[in-house]
């Protein structure tokens, strides 16, 4: 095993001990094989007693360089690839992508199939949240919501399968449009849905939300300014908590969101609480937002005219989404060809990954496991 | 011999007390067999009883409604590859669930299933029991230590912590109520388990209602302190799966595992019978001195037979709802089968000399299984606390009313 100081030398650590017992710091490694750490995130913990004092990321465990592979795929066959690294929230990494190229090429997708998308991808955020939820409160030792939250997210992961047939890494977007109408009975399962949803909302936050235990456990806990926010780039629920009102949604709407009327949460102290309360209440405006669309989609063609083989001008673009995790990046460099020149990804759980040494240095080892928890990061994603 | 075997039962004595080594062995192995049989169906039940609480269906594969799973797992245990890690220290490694095993077994010497039924009498019953049981935490520090490892270190650290600090609210909570089993003629109490329920007979209540709310509150107290030195939900820090993988028992394996195990489930058993002796009445049955008197005696006294009755039906109840398939028909037999032999036990229970026996038993049982379930439902219910907070609510809040009420039991135990 490489000797964990090697990655510590900025905290000053010295000398490595005969033994760790004769130290009063404490070096442990969490993961890559820890329950906690949501896949294969490695964190190498510097602590006295129970006091961290200091932390270092180790990612890469799940590196399958999707970037790398765009360079050598047409812009269609890339598409799926994008799915599979937020996978809770693949659908909202699809529009990111599509979007993008749409943006290159400079194509509209009609309104209908921006309504679609907007459904889907406010769906598939309520998804990515309840599996947040379930596994946030799990990690802090509440095991009955995970399975609420689950049974709950089937119910939206069913909608996909009917509309794509996958449940998962959906695909569910083309560049230009989408490919599928919508099913037969799309509408009246979405609208079940919303009247579904609401009660079993309360219902967590009925465990949750005034449980004395779970208030001690994320009140004050993981702090983080918005100054600091926006210095290291954090962005999504975290950032709002924080007390920015940043979300792209409203700031530089894409698909169809500058139709819908929504309000975006904000906190004020930016700890571990106030995340929970932002991504509880943004579950709501989602429904908000799914509801304005399901009664307004309009009738229309699904696809823009593109041309059957995709070759962007020569240029580059970004154009960003906000996902569930935050802002979701993607910078294409075309040099006029089929295959994108470069694909850079701006993840959300990547850049938000950072704050976990700002957010849990002098906090406790149990903080550590709260704080990875409400940073909702998907390895997948952070790794690519 | 004969006669020395069937002396004993004219007595009215626990076989301790009469010193009858026969029957003090048949007692020994009897209460022995009965917590492990009963730790199994903990195990049962708590994974089932979660399960439906998460909307799960919990064990279903390995007979009627997973009911043979304990069985299954416990084999599984045995048969595993029993590792000892090389940096270990072999010995202290071997011995620590060895000790927590024993610990929280031997206190099973005094707990007084009926007046007569318990191993044996002590004059300082409660006082063994939190002696005997605290060494457990000997056990917790030895695995963690010997186990030469950060994740088990750190727990054992929290464990230990935990354990000696909620003892101390812990033992307060129990001398209030011992305190008031000093409040008769004689003005002399008592710290023997059988002597704690005969006071509360004589005082007509149980000392959950004495000096309302002041037994109350100890029961409370102490009924938070016995989660946490138990290490259960939402006090399991040693053994938080989220952070330390398994806490103290992380390097163990196997058979190693499963004593600690069986320790832990021993140790949960045993407080809350320190919980239903102190405050809940013992074996006495609901309402012994409102609803007095022969009618009611056998009324309660039929209790027994009835509950299980009441099980064979459930099992019937389940028959009739399997599927109809050949691939359930071994489960179904099994099930009607499970539900004839309960059903043949209830009938038993209705015969007038072992009801007699076992209407004690009965009572205490079902007081313990009360608070068994009350443990499931805590792990089903509550996130976990953190460390510095576990040790807040320890002293900071269990600690301060555990010594009010004391002072507040004596003042009032010397006014009365």
């Amino acid at each position: 095993m490489t000797d964990p100081t090697t990655y510590l030398s900025h905290l000053e650590l010295g000398q490595p001990d005969k033994t760790f017992l004769d130290s009063n710091e404490l070096i442990i490694n969490m993961g890559p094989q820890h329950p906690a750490t949501h896949g294969v995130l490695r964190v190498i913990l510097k602590l006295d007693g129970e006091k961290v004092l200091g932390t270092e990321c180790v990612i890469g465990y799940l590196h399958r360089g999707v970037e790398k592979i765009a360079e050598h795929r047409t812009y269609t066959m890339f598409n799926p690839y994008v799915d599979r690294m937020d996978y809770v929230a693949a659908v909202s990494n699809g529009l990111g992508y599509c979007e993008a190229v749409e943006k290159i090429l400079n194509v509209q997708a009609p309104p209908r199939a921006n309504y679609i998308r907007v459904i889907l991808a406010e769906l598939n955020r309520l998804a990515s949240h309840m599996l947040w939820l379930g596994t946030h409160a799990l990690d802090i030792g509440a095991m009955t919501p995970l399975f609420y939250t689950f049974r709950d997210r089937e119910e939206i992961l069913k909608i996909f399968e009917k509309y794509c047939g996958a449940r998962l890494t959906t695909h569910a977007f083309r560049i230009g449009g989408c490919q599928y109408e919508t099913y037969e009975g799309f509408e009246d399962d979405v609208k079940k849905f919303l009247d579904f949803v609401p009660p079993k909302i309360d219902e967590y936050e009925e465990l949750l939300t005034t449980n004395r235990i779970w208030v001690e456990r994320t009140k004050g806990v993981g702090y983080i300014s918005g100054d600091d926010c926006i210095a290291l780039g954090v962005t999504g629920p975290v950032l709002r908590a924080s007390g920015v009102k940043w979300d792209i949604r409203k700031a530089q709407p894409y698909a169809a969101y500058s139709d819908f009327d929504f309000e975006i949460p904000i906190g004020q102290n930016g700890d571990t609480y106030d995340r929970y309360i932002v991504r509880m209440e943004e579950m709501r405006q989602s429904l908000r937002i799914i509801r304005q669309a399901i009664e307004r989609i309009p009738e229309g063609p699904i696809m823009a005219k593109i041309p059957k083989v995709i070759k962007p001008p020569v240029g580059e673009i970004y154009h960003s989404i906000e996902a569930p995790k935050g802002e979701l990046g993607y910078f294409i460099v075309s040099d006029g060809s089929t295959q994108p020149y470069r694909v850079r990804v701006r993840p959300p759980s990547f850049v938000n990954l950072q704050a976990l040494d700002l957010m849990v240095r002098g906090q406790l080892v149990a903080d550590v496991i709260a704080v990875i928890g409400t940073l909702d990061i998907v390895l997948g994603e952070v790794d690519r | 011999m004969l006669d020395y075997i069937k002396s004993y039962l004219d007595m009215n004595a626990t076989p301790g007390q009469a010193g009858n080594f026969f029957w003090a062995t048949v007692y020994i192995f009897v209460v022995f067999g009965g917590v492990s049989v009963a730790v199994m169906a903990m195990n049962w039940l708590e994974r089932k009883a979660l399960a439906h609480f998460q909307i799960r269906l919990g064990p279903m594969r390995v007979g009627p409604h997973g009911l043979l799973q304990p069985i299954a797992d416990a084999l599984k245990l045995l048969t595993k590859e029993d590792i000892i890690p090389a940096q270990a220290d072999k010995f202290v490694f071997w011995i620590a669930p060895l000790i927590i095993l024993c610990a929280s077994f031997t206190v099973y010497i005094v707990i007084p299933f009926g007046p007569t039924h318990a191993i044996t009498d002590l004059n300082i019953g409660i006082l063994f029991m939190l002696g005997v049981s605290s060494l457990s935490v000997l056990g917790v520090v030895m695995a963690g230590w010997a186990s030469n490892s950060h994740y088990p270190l750190i727990g054992a650290l929290r464990s230990s912590a935990q354990m000696v600090s909620y003892e101390v609210a812990m033992g307060l909570a129990v001398v209030s109520a011992v305190l008031m089993t000093s409040l008769n003629k004689t003005g002399t109490g008592t710290l023997s388990m059988i002597g704690i329920v005969q006071a509360q007979q004589a005082q007509q209540t149980w000392f959950l209602f004495k000096f309302f709310p002041l037994g109350f509150i100890a029961f409370v107290v102490f009924a938070i302190a016995m989660v946490a030195e138990t290490n259960r939900a939402p006090f399991d820090l040693p053994e938080a799966e989220s952070e330390l993988t398994a806490g103290f028992h992380t390097e163990y394996s196997g058979l190693r595992w499963s004593l600690f195990m069986l320790g832990e489930y021993a140790a949960m058993i045993a407080v809350s019978s320190i919980a239903v002796t102190l405050w809940l009445g013992g074996w006495m049955r609901p309402f012994p001195h409102l609803l007095a008197g022969e009618t009611w005696d056998l009324v309660f006294s039929l209790f027994p037979g009835f509950t299980f009755l009441a099980l064979a039906v459930f099992c019937f109840i389940g028959v009739a709802r399997m599927p109809k398939h050949p691939y359930f028909r071994v489960q179904t037999i099994g099930l009607a089968g499970f539900g004839i032999v309960l059903g043949l036990i209830g009938l038993t229970l209705f015969a007038p000399p072992v009801r007699d026996r076992v209407f004690d038993i009965y009572w205490f049982c079902i007081k313990v299984a009360g608070f068994m379930y009350l443990y499931i439902w805590y792990r089903a219910t509550f996130p976990r606390y953190r460390f510095d907070q576990l040790m807040k609510v320890g002293w900071k809040v269990l600690l301060p009313i555990a010594v009010g009420v004391l002072i507040l039991t004596a003042i009032m135990g010397v006014i009365w």
